[in-house]
C-alpha cells in the first residue's frame, strides 16, 4: 500500500509546488501593481499641473503656499465676514449655505453642557430678522455664562483632501500652490465631495446645480489681495497668507502661538491652524 | 429661477451646511436596484456554475430578472446628479482615487457580460423562433441570431462552454459591483455610520438575500399566472439560500453595530441617542425584528418540520417578501441613516421625503418597479422557462 501511495504523493507535491510558484508569480505582479496604484489611490492628491508661470502670466502658483489662522480669542461674532463672503462669492443668499460661518460655545453656570449655534439658527435668524443679514440673538442675556466663545470655521484646504479624493471626474483638485477649488464647469454635481467632507464645509449650490466652498477667495489672493472675510474682520481674527514667505502673518502666527487644526485624527492635514479653542470644538 | 430648498429640521449642534440632505431617498434606491442584481445572478450561478440541479426553473429567470434591473441602476443616480449631462464626464475622465468613478466602467461591463449571456442561452430559440416567424418580431429574431444559424450539438457544446465562462466571470463581477456600492459608503471617514470595513461585506449579504427573495416571488408568481404547480423543489432550494444567507447577513450587521457601540468613539452617544430613538422603528422593529428575525425564525421552522405544500408557497413567498422590506430598509437606514447624524457627533437631523418630484417618493417606488415592467417584457421576447433554453450543463 505504501509504495503504492508514493508516486501520486510526489505527483501531488509536483502539484502544490507549481501551484505554489504560480501563486507566487501572481502575488508579485499583483503586488507590484498595488505598489504602483496604492499611493495615488491613498489621498495623497497630486497636483493638477506643473508650469512655469500658471495659472496666468501674472501668477505663478508654485511660489505660493498659502495657509489661513483663525485666532479665536479673538473673534467677537460680529458675522462681517459671513456677510462679506456671501456678497465676493455670489454665495446663495439663504440661511442654510455657507462657505464660511462662526460656531458660538457657551457654558452656563452650574451646568455640565456646552450650548452651540451658528448664524443660521432659527433663533438667530429671527432676531437678524432676514435670511441675507446675519446677527447672533442676545439668548443667553438672563441666564449666568460661565464661559463663551466664538469660532469662524471654513473650509481647511486639506493637504489630503477627502473632497477631492473622491470626486469621481476631477472637477474638485488641490492647486499647487495649496487652495482646494471646483471647476464648476466640470462638477456632475453627485455630492459625493458634501458627504466626504469631514468639516461640513461643502455645500450643493442649487442655482448652479455643482458642488460649491471656500476658494480662500481664490480670485483675489492671485492678485496680491486678502480673502474677503481676513478684509473686513474688525479684530484680526482671521489670518492670511503665504507660508513659503516666513515673514508672513500666517507664518508668524504659526510661529508664534501653539497652533491647532480640527479633527486632525482624520488625517487629512488641515491648512487652517486655529488658537483659542477648546475641547468640543471639532 | 426661484430654487426650492428643503431644509431639515435638527436638533443639538449640526454644521450649517448639514441642514440641506444632499442624498434622497433615489440614493437608498440605487443600491436596492444594484443588489437584486447581484442576488438574482447568484441564483442563476448556483445553477449554471454550482449545479444545483434544482434551480433549474428559475435559473434563466433569473438571468433576465439580473439584466432588467441592471438596466435600471444607473437611473437613480442620473436623476439624482446636478449636471446629468455631464454624467460621462466620471468615465471619460475617471478620476482613479474616486470610489464612484469606476462606476461606469463596472456597470458597462456587466451589462455587456448579461447580455451576452443571455444571448448564449437564448440562442436556440431566437433561431427557432427566426425561421418561423415571418412577422415585424421574426425580423427582431432574425437581427438577434447575429447571422448565426448553428444550432448543431457541436455548435451548442461551444455554447454551453461559453455561458459556463460567462457565468463564472460574473460572480465575481456581479458581486464585485455590489461590494464596490458597499465600500463607496464604508470608505468615508467623515461620518461614524458609514465608515466601517464591513459595509462592503454586509451590503454584499444582503444584496445575495434581497435577490433570492426576490426570485423566489417572481417565481411563483410567474406559475400562478402561467397557471402551472409550483416546482416545490426550486422553491425550497430558494428558502435554502435565503435562509443560510441571511443567517450570514445578520451575524455581521450584528458585529458591525456591536463593533461601534463597543468601541464607543467619538460621536457614540448621539448614535446611541438615534438608534433608541428615530431609528428605533427602522432599524430595530421594520428591518431586523419584521424584516430579518421573522422570515430566518419562520424559515428554520418549515425547513425543521419539513413544511411542503401550499404552507411551504405561502411561507416562502412572505418570508420573501420580508427580506425584501428588510434589504430596502438597510439601503434606507445606511443611506438616509448616515445623513440624519450630524458629522458634528452633537446634533440629529430628519429627512423629509416628499412624495411628488424628481427626488421623491413616487420617483423611488416607479424606479424600483420599472425593471419589473421590463422584465416582464422580455419574457415575452425570450420565456426563462426551463424548455427554451441552454442551460450550462446538458
Amino acid at each position: 500500500m505504501k509504495n503504492d501511495d508514493q508516486p501520486s504523493l510526489s505527483a501531488r507535491r509536483a502539484f502544490l509546488a507549481k501551484l505554489g510558484g504560480a501563486a507566487t508569480c501572481a502575488g508579485a505582479a499583483v503586488g507590484a501593481a498595488a505598489l504602483g496604484v496604492m499611493p495615488s489611490v491613498a489621498a495623497k492628491t497630486e497636483p493638477a499641473a506643473d508650469g512655469a508661470s500658471f495659472p496666468t502670466k501674472d501668477y505663478d502658483w508654485t511660489k505660493h503656499q498659502w495657509g489661513f489662522g483663525v485666532d479665536a480669542t479673538k473673534c467677537i461674532g460680529c458675522l462681517r465676514c459671513v456677510e462679506a463672503c456671501k456678497a465676493e462669492n455670489d454665495v446663495p443668499r439663504n440661511a442654510h449655505q455657507f462657505r464660511t460661518w462662526v460656531e458660538r460655545y457657551v457654558h452656563l453656570e452650574g451646568g455640565d453642557q456646552v450650548h452651540i449655534d451658528s448664524q443660521q439658527d432659527p433663533v438667530n435668524i429671527e432676531a437678524s430678522g432676514s435670511e441675507t443679514t446675519f446677527r447672533f440673538a442676545n439668548r443667553y442675556k438672563d441666564a449666568k455664562v460661565y464661559k463663551a466663545f466664538f469660532v469662524p470655521k471654513l473650509c481647511n484646504h486639506c493637504t489630503h483632501p477627502s473632497c477631492v479624493q473622491v470626486c469621481p471626474t476631477g472637477a474638485t483638485f488641490r492647486t499647487e500652490d495649496g487652495v482646494v477649488l471646483v471647476d464648476e464647469t466640470y462638477c456632475i454635481g453627485c455630492r459625493y465631495c458634501v458627504q466626504a467632507c469631514p468639516y461640513g464645509a461643502r455645500f450643493f449650490n442649487e442655482e448652479k446645480h455643482v458642488a460649491d466652498k471656500c476658494t480662500w477667495c481664490y480670485h483675489r489672493i492671485t492678485k496680491g489681495l486678502q480673502p474677503a472675510c481676513v478684509e473686513v474682520c474688525p479684530v484680526g481674527a482671521r489670518i492670511f497668507g503665504d507660508q513659503k514667505d516666513k515673514q508672513s502673518p500666517i507664518s508668524l502666527f504659526i510661529r508664534n502661538n501653539r497652533v491647532q487644526v480640527l479633527k486632525a485624527e482624520m488625517g487629512n492635514a488641515p491648512n487652517v491652524y486655529y488658537v483659542g479653542i477648546d475641547k468640543e470644538v471639532n | 429661477m426661484e430654487t426650492v430648498l428643503h431644509f431639515a429640521p435638527y436638533t443639538g449642534w449640526v454644521y450649517p451646511n448639514e441642514t440641506i440632505i444632499e442624498w434622497s431617498v433615489l440614493i437608498a434606491v440605487y443600491p436596492y436596484l444594484t443588489g437584486l442584481v447581484a442576488g438574482a445572478f447568484t441564483v442563476s450561478s448556483l445553477y449554471q456554475v454550482f449545479g444545483f440541479e434544482r434551480l433549474r426553473p428559475v435559473a434563466h429567470l433569473a438571468l433576465l430578472t439580473s439584466l432588467s434591473f441592471m438596466i435600471f441602476v444607473p437611473t437613480p443616480l442620473l436623476l439624482h446628479l446636478g449636471h446629468p449631462e455631464r454624467a460621462f464626464n466620471s468615465t471619460i475622465t475617471p478620476h482613479l482615487t474616486s470610489a464612484m468613478a469606476m462606476f461606469g466602467f463596472f456597470a458597462s461591463f456587466y451589462v455587456a457580460l448579461l447580455i451576452l449571456e443571455g444571448w448564449f442561452a437564448y440562442r436556440p430559440y431566437i433561431v427557432e423562433q427566426a425561421q418561423k416567424r415571418s412577422d415585424l418580431l421574426g425580423r427582431v429574431y432574425r437581427v438577434m441570431t447575429l447571422g448565426s444559424y448553428d444550432v448543431s450539438e457541436h455548435a451548442m457544446r461551444i455554447d454551453r462552454k461559453w455561458i459556463f465562462a460567462l457565468a463564472v466571470i460574473g460572480i465575481p463581477a456581479a458581486h464585485g459591483l455590489h461590494g464596490y456600492v458597499g465600500f463607496m459608503y464604508g470608505s468615508l471617514k467623515s461620518r461614524e455610520w458609514w465608515s466601517s470595513d464591513l459595509m462592503p461585506v454586509i451590503f454584499l449579504f444582503s444584496a445575495i438575500i434581497s435577490g433570492v427573495s426576490l426570485l423566489a416571488v417572481l417565481y411563483v408568481a410567474s406559475c400562478k399566472l402561467r397557471k402551472l404547480a409550483v416546482d416545490l423543489a426550486c422553491l425550497k432550494g430558494l428558502a435554502y439560500t435565503i435562509w443560510a444567507f441571511i443567517m450570514v447577513a445578520l451575524v455581521l450587521e450584528g458585529l458591525e453595530f456591536a463593533n461601534m457601540v463597543y468601541k464607543g468613539r467619538e460621536g457614540i452617544d448621539m448614535i446611541m441617542q438615534y438608534v433608541t430613538g428615530p431609528l428605533l422603528v427602522p432599524y430595530f422593529i421594520l428591518q431586523f425584528a419584521i424584516g430579518a428575525i421573522t422570515p430566518f425564525l419562520w424559515l428554520s421552522y418549515m425547513i425543521w418540520r419539513g413544511t411542503t405544500g401550499k404552507a411551504l408557497v405561502v411561507g416562502v413567498t412572505v418570508c420573501a417578501c420580508l427580506v425584501l422590506f428588510s434589504v430596502f430598509m438597510m439601503r434606507w437606514n445606511v443611506v438616509i441613516g448616515g445623513q440624519e447624524i450630524s458629522k458634528t457627533g452633537k446634533g440629529l437631523l430628519s429627512y423629509h421625503l416628499p412624495f411628488w418630484g424628481k427626488e421623491g417618493a413616487l420617483m423611488a417606488i416607479v424606479l424600483t418597479l420599472a425593471p419589473l415592467a421590463l422584465l416582464f417584457g422580455l419574457t415575452r421576447l425570450f420565456p426563462p422557462w426551463a424548455e427554451h433554453a441552454t442551460h450550462a450543463h446538458g
